[in-house]
């Protein structure tokens, strides 16, 4: 097998051990066997599970780790998209005001929302915060910062995010009642019950991360700068535009069910590359793979290391994420020195 | 063919060329054309246009005036279209970090994919050939920021090879080697014109390298074509010191062979 069939097959099988190790790590014990019979049959309960055990599988863990893997995966691979066409390796998934237009939106849900419809009101409301404050960066670095390099955009990203930030922290302070909600919206965490937020993520996720897998040697080309790249014959504007649009969605989606984890779109890309080589037509797929077993994990670590309560995820991903990147940058600097 | 509409046409015709970038006026009204399977050479001072001009020629900044390619306007081929037939040598060159060297050669197969598409064999087959006959096949697997400035030029030259378009535009492709490796460089390229038959227009600060390998030459000077022709029309004692400001000598010498050499205002001891 070439080097890169081996790390799609290890990123592959990585993700299914981490999809298991969802399922079977929790309070209630479920065999493996039962548990991968239980896979295998479509949530179909195999003889010898009871009821009670194939419900939590398919109400709890399942939808839960669903929904850890397609964050996980869109944060990654646009991180590494982003990366690749700002030029970036600085630039994350919330570069473009993702995270503050996601944080206002849901800081409005809450303060005006109907409380009861809060699982369904925040995150819709954060998605459309996310892709509005997206579109409000991308506009002004178009039209009034001066064209079409990738520095206008940045800087349209951190005007339009501090605006919103500050129009969040005003909404907050107006209703300090709901600070504990919003905050913990903001550390990031994952649903607790049910399909509605894999629901909510999926499309979105789908289209956008398929769009990155598929255009993945153009960001290959990208990386020559923009006029090598025009002169290779690539239309570098409507790429950029493309990928804007994709990680956003990504992005929007997961900031939406899962509030803002922090992190993942660098460390993920950044370790892959470490690991596999910089060329995006091994970052991008191992991103995506390795980006959901890497949430699905730490998801696992946050539901269990101090159950019954529960860690914010955002706190964890920095927490191993941190020394584990350490570690990786160490293993590449010795073996190129 | 459609690529090229007209085989008996110029390479590349250039007819009132002008360009602006920034509210700057960089070029204005160029006119000239390049035999296709000639070499010609754009010189002249610092800030004279030569690279706006090599970018011009490349579509890849906005002018005004008409650029032909094959007797074709350059604005009607589509984007990859040109890429298959003009491929560019830049004079600083962005490295991708960690990217290896057979990766990179291979971004100049880029034209001849689909949008979506993957490389085929044919494109490994081309990058093969390019940097067998740049002589890079042992560094194929090296970090192209590893290399030498001598080897990363010739990489950079290899995907352009590899890139298979008869216009090469080589941006000053001798800046930075050592005196060694610019005749080197500048030969392979002109084995590789007369191999291939490809057409090269290239910029040059070193008169005598450009007059050893140049058919003809275009003297720019401030945004302007002063002069055209051969080397005896161009490259003379007078027009050098109007427009480059240096007194030289002009040697035609048949042991040394041709050179413009810089007259010293002291004299030597």
């Amino acid at each position: 097998m070439s080097r890169r069939g081996r790390w799609l097959a290890l990123g592959a099988g990585l993700l299914f051990v981490s999809i298991v190790a969802g399922l079977l790590v929790g309070p209630v014990q479920i065999a493996p066997g039962a548990a991968l019979r239980w896979l295998a049959s479509f949530g179909a309960p195999p003889p010898g599970m009871s009821e009670q055990q194939a419900a939590i599988l398919g109400n709890l863990r399942l939808p839960r780790v669903i929904v850890a893997g397609l964050v996980g995966a869109s944060l990654s691979a646009s991180g590494a998209a982003y990366q690749a066409v700002f030029r970036n390796p600085l630039a994350d998934p919330y570069l473009l005001g993702a995270a503050a237009g996601a944080g206002l939106g849901a800081t409005i849900a809450v303060v005006f929302g109907p409380a009861t419809a809060f699982a369904v009101t925040v995150p819709l409301a954060a998605f459309i915060g996310a892709v509005a404050g997206v579109g409000m960066a991308y506009g002004l670095g178009r039209s009034t910062l001066g064209g079409r390099s990738s520095t206008s955009l940045i800087l349209g990203g951190i005007a339009v995010a501090s605006f919103l930030t500050a129009v969040q922290t005003f909404i907050q302070q107006q209703n300090a009642e709901t600070l504990r909600q919003v905050y913990s919206w903001i550390l990031g965490r994952l649903g607790t019950t049910g399909w509605d937020d894999a629901r909510i993520a999926l499309p979105s996720v789908v289209v956008a991360v398929s769009t990155l897998w598929l255009i993945r040697r153009l960001l290959d080309v990208i990386e020559v700068g923009d006029l090598e790249a025009e002169s290779l014959g690539l239309n570098v504007g409507r790429l950029r535009v493309v990928v804007v649009v994709a990680a956003s969605l990504a992005t929007a989606a997961a900031v939406s069910v899962a509030g803002l984890i922090g992190f993942v779109g660098i460390i993920v890309p950044h370790t892959v590359r470490l690991l596999a080589g910089t060329s995006y037509r091994q970052v991008l797929p191992l991103s995506v793979l390795f980006g959901a077993s890497f949430l699905i994990l730490v998801d696992l670590l946050a539901r269990t290391a101090v159950a019954p309560a529960e860690i914010p995820i955002g706190v964890i991903t920095a927490f191993v994420g941190a020394p584990f990147f350490v570690l990786a940058l160490r293993r590449a600097g010795g073996r190129s020195a | 063919m459609t690529l090229r509409p007209n085989h008996d046409a110029p390479a590349l015709e250039v007819v009132g060329l002008g360009v602006r970038l920034g509210g700057q006026e960089i070029l204005r009204d160029v006119s000239f054309d390049v035999p296709a399977g000639s070499w010609v050479c754009a010189i002249g001072p610092n800030g004279a246009g030569k690279t706006t001009l090599v970018h011009a020629v490349a579509g890849l900044v906005p002018f005004e005036g008409r650029v032909d390619l094959w007797g074709r306007e350059l604005s009607t081929y589509p984007r990859r279209e040109r890429a298959r037939l003009v491929a560019i040598v830049p004079q600083k060159p962005v490295i991708p970090e960690g990217i290896r060297v057979a990766e990179y050669v291979l971004l100049g197969r880029t034209p001849h994919l689909g949008i979506l598409g993957t490389e085929r064999k044919a494109d490994h087959v081309a990058v093969a050939v390019a940097l067998e006959q740049l002589e890079l096949r042992w560094a194929a697997a090296r970090r192209l920021d590893s290399l030498s400035g001598g080897e990363l030029q010739r990489a950079v030259l290899a995907r352009a090879l590899a890139q298979e378009a008869p216009l090469l535009l080589l941006d000053e492709p001798t800046t930075g080697l050592d005196l060694g490796h610019q005749i080197r460089v500048l030969e392979l390229v002109d084995g590789l014109r007369r191999a291939h038959g490809l057409t090269v227009l290239s910029t040059m600060h070193d008169l005598t390298l450009a007059g050893r390998f140049a058919d003809r030459f275009a003297l720019l000077s401030q945004g302007r074509l002063v002069s055209t022709g051969s080397r005896t029309d161009v490259l003379n004692e007078a027009v050098i010191a109007e427009h480059f400001g240096a007194s030289v000598r002009v040697i035609g010498d048949a042991d040394i062979g041709w050179a413009v050499v810089p007259v010293s205002e002291k004299g030597d001891a």
